[in-house]
């Protein structure tokens, strides 16, 4: 079995090797979410009507202070949550990002060079008191169970009204944001039930983590979909969210906002490389507009079993299997897969800048059965700088003509100001080009 | 003279500005708004649906190939159907034009043919599906959209199930939202999706699979409504009204039965004026 496995793998590396011939630029920068203020980032595992879902968050605070409250689907157990690895979830990040690619030009005197490459994937790689209870049951709150999980205390709610449990959870000094009643009340009529989750500081201080890892949930519900009402309710201004959807058949969009792919694919000036955070940051601010801010951008889809350019190694099946993947790998003795390996696994990168203006409902999914790779991919193209054995001219009239569509690609993809563009391109020298005619002489000619 | 009155009267046919509208629509999702749907398949299917037609029509020896209906079907069908392979959008278009010829009862085909195609084909593959979200939610789009389809059903003159579709959808959503103390941003966000219009008033709207008097449609439409409803904000699965419209179809014959009327001819309102024309001469 594993000699099979590993044949058709070798099978598919090298019919990658033939049909994707165009994409042998190496890797030089990615656009990880670390770009984005306020970014929050949630995995959702989904298969049939099984979800699993992580959610990384960039609290920056004291943790004593930090405490969240998650509205779920369904009613959860104890065994339902868990507490996850945020390397993953980084790697995850680092694997889906938004690349730059970069191409050499040939030395255009030889005519029969052969396009070296070289890939550059390495990737580094509480217990609850009686009395307590009572008082939240005299505000018909249920505390249906608390218990600790690695460094948080939770606590798993139900209630049949708003009042009581936002009274509860004022008088238990967690502070909740203006509205927020209304939005728990029709969570609570959409039978949603809540958990709350606060850092124990004694276990934090015994697991000796300085960050909060992501909480984890897996249950079963009809409902693919993300609560982001609450969120918009306390947060000063827009909010970034990246979802990241691993599934077993295809791509993830949005049923009731517009899925949008980003631009992918085009070629920038070289001085990108160096800015490539602001050109992703300014090209996404413009898209957003572009789509009245009221869009959901798909910014990669790929089978997991591999990827090129590599902006990190996919996921190994280990890696899959913490953050949810519970289709692959099974018994603790078959789980190592290596990367590269076909997984049955569709990774779904999308990225949301939402408020409640232009996002009034909660984000809605669904799987397609849309295989297609995407890759948000930008190219740029390094002109020949060698000595030249040869008359060159016309070559760097080609340059030049491509660098000026460069700079007007970035232009348009950006909003930046075309001539402030041209100043930061290196044109070759206009000594080098062949004289201009003027233009007379050529109507003629 | 009467030629031109002919070609004047059988411009009459509503179905002209179906598929007019439909183009539009096609021509304006594929080059403007992106949303994924292949050019390619767009031809497969449609020729398809044609071939198909064709073939039928000779088999069941109808008086006269129709090229409409099956446009009309398949730029339907074209619009609504994703898929990553050509051979799922030739089953689609040979299924739905199929199952106007083979699923019948009383003289009158069950089931919608896109709608059948598309039902069908998402239950038994996973490389169909529908992407309501895609046509993006923009009022005035909706808005568009909306006036453009309007005006094929006043012309078709059975715009009440349509309306009453909206109505009572519209209706639930926004109960719901009372219900639920939401605002009201969130059922006009529901309402103001491409996706529904175009099943409002292209699908749910052809008169060859409703009841055929007035009351029995009204109620046929509260009927899809309701349970359109009910699976996807009950059950919350994707594409209520498109699993809705299959699953009350076969109510339709019983409806007629409960409720006489005529059945609907497309060339009906054409044919009148012919005859009137026929008179004079």
């Amino acid at each position: 079995m594993r000699i099979i496995a590993t044949v058709v793998a070798a099978a598919l590396t090298v019919a990658i090797a033939t049909t994707a011939q165009a994409f042998c630029g190496f890797y030089v920068a990615r656009a990880d979410t670390s770009l984005f203020n306020k970014a929050s980032q949630v995995v959702l595992v989904r298969d049939e009507n099984r979800t699993v879902i992580t959610m990384a968050n960039d609290f920056e605070g004291e943790v004593q202070d930090f405490a969240v409250v998650i509205p779920v689907p369904t009613l959860i157990e104890r065994e339902q949550i868990n507490v996850g690895d945020r390397a993953i979830v980084e790697h995850l990040d680092a694997y889906t990002a938004p690349r730059l690619v970069e191409y050499h030009d040939p030395d255009p005197c030889m005519r029969y060079e052969r396009f070296k490459s070289s890939q550059d994937s390495a990737f580094p790689q509480a217990a609850m008191q009686e009395s307590e209870i009572k008082a939240a049951r005299s505000m018909g709150v249920t505390i249906e169970a608390s218990y600790t999980v690695g460094e948080y205390d939770i606590l798993i709610l139900s209630a049949k009204e708003s009042g009581g449990l936002i009274r509860w959870l004022q008088e238990n000094d967690y502070k909740l944001p203006r509205g927020a009643a209304k939005v728990v009340d029709s969570y609570l009529k959409q039978d949603m039930h809540f958990f709350v989750a606060k850092v124990n500081l004694e276990e934090q201080s015994k697991l000796g983590y300085q960050y909060l890892r992501p909480l984890q949930v897996a249950y079963e519900s009809n409902k693919f979909m993300l609560p982001i009402r609450l969120g918009t309710l306390n947060a000063k201004g827009k909010q970034e969210l990246y979802v990241y959807a691993l599934t077993r058949s295809g791509r993830v969009e949005t049923t009731n906002y517009r899925t949008v792919k980003l631009p992918s694919d085009t070629e920038v000036p070289e001085f990108v490389q160096s800015e490539f955070s602001d050109f992703y940051r300014a090209m996404f601010d413009k898209q957003v507009q572009t789509e009245n801010e009221r869009a959901v951008f798909l910014e990669y889809a790929w089978d997991m079993g591999w990827c090129d350019p590599c902006a990190a190694d996919p996921l190994s099946t280990q890696e899959l299997r913490k953050l949810g993947v519970f289709w692959v790998g099974g018994a603790a003795g078959r789980s190592s897969v290596a990367p590269g390996q076909a997984q049955n696994v569709f990774v779904t990168r999308l990225h949301v800048r939402y408020d409640s203006e232009h996002f009034p409902e909660d984000l809605v999914f669904q799987e397609t059965g849309d295989r297609q790779n995407y890759q948000g991919r930008y190219v740029i193209r390094h002109p020949w700088k060698g000595e030249a054995s040869c008359d060159i001219s016309s070559y760097q009239a080609e340059v030049r003509k491509r660098q000026e569509r460069e700079a007007q690609t970035l232009a348009n993809l950006t909003g930046w100001d075309v001539d402030d563009i041209r100043r930061k391109i290196p044109f070759p020298d206009d000594d080098s080009l062949p004289p201009k005619d003027p233009w007379w002489k050529r109507i003629w000619s | 003279m009467n030629i031109a009155n002919r070609i004047s009267s059988s411009l009459r046919d509503p179905r002209y500005y179906q598929i007019a509208v439909l183009s539009t629509l096609l021509i304006y999702g594929i080059t403007v708004l992106d949303f994924g749907i292949h050019w390619q398949n767009a031809l497969l299917i449609v020729a398809t649906a044609l071939v198909v037609q064709f073939a039928a029509t000779i088999v069941t020896q109808l008086p006269r190939f129709d090229p409409l209906s099956p446009l009309i079907t398949s730029l339907s069908l074209t619009l609504l159907l994703r898929t990553d392979m050509a051979k799922i959008a030739v089953l689609a278009a040979s299924m739905a034009i199929g199952s106007k010829f083979l699923l019948r009862f009383r003289g009158k085909h069950i089931f919608n043919p896109a709608n059948f195609a598309l039902v069908a084909l998402m239950l038994v593959s996973d490389h169909a599906w529908v992407s309501s979200g895609q046509w993006g939610s923009a009022a005035i789009g909706a808005f568009a959209l909306a006036c453009m389809g309007f005006l094929v059903l006043t012309r078709a003159k059975r715009a009440e199930t349509t309306i009453a579709f909206i109505l009572l959808y519209a209706a639930l959503l926004f109960g719901r939202a009372i219900w639920l103390e939401d605002p009201f941003s969130i059922p006009l966000h529901q309402l103001q999706n491409g996706a529904l219009l175009i099943f409002a008033f292209f699908m749910i709207s052809d008169p060859k699979t409703t009841p055929n008097t007035g009351l029995g449609r009204v109620l046929y439409a509260g009927l899809v409504a309701g349970v359109a409803y009910t699976i996807q904000f009950i059950y919350y699965q994707p594409n209520g009204p498109i699993l809705a419209l299959i699953m009350c179809a076969p109510v339709v014959p019983m409806i007629d039965t409960l409720l006489h009327g005529r059945m609907y001819r497309w060339e009906q309102a054409a044919d009148h004026k012919i005859g009137q024309i026929k008179g004079v001469f």
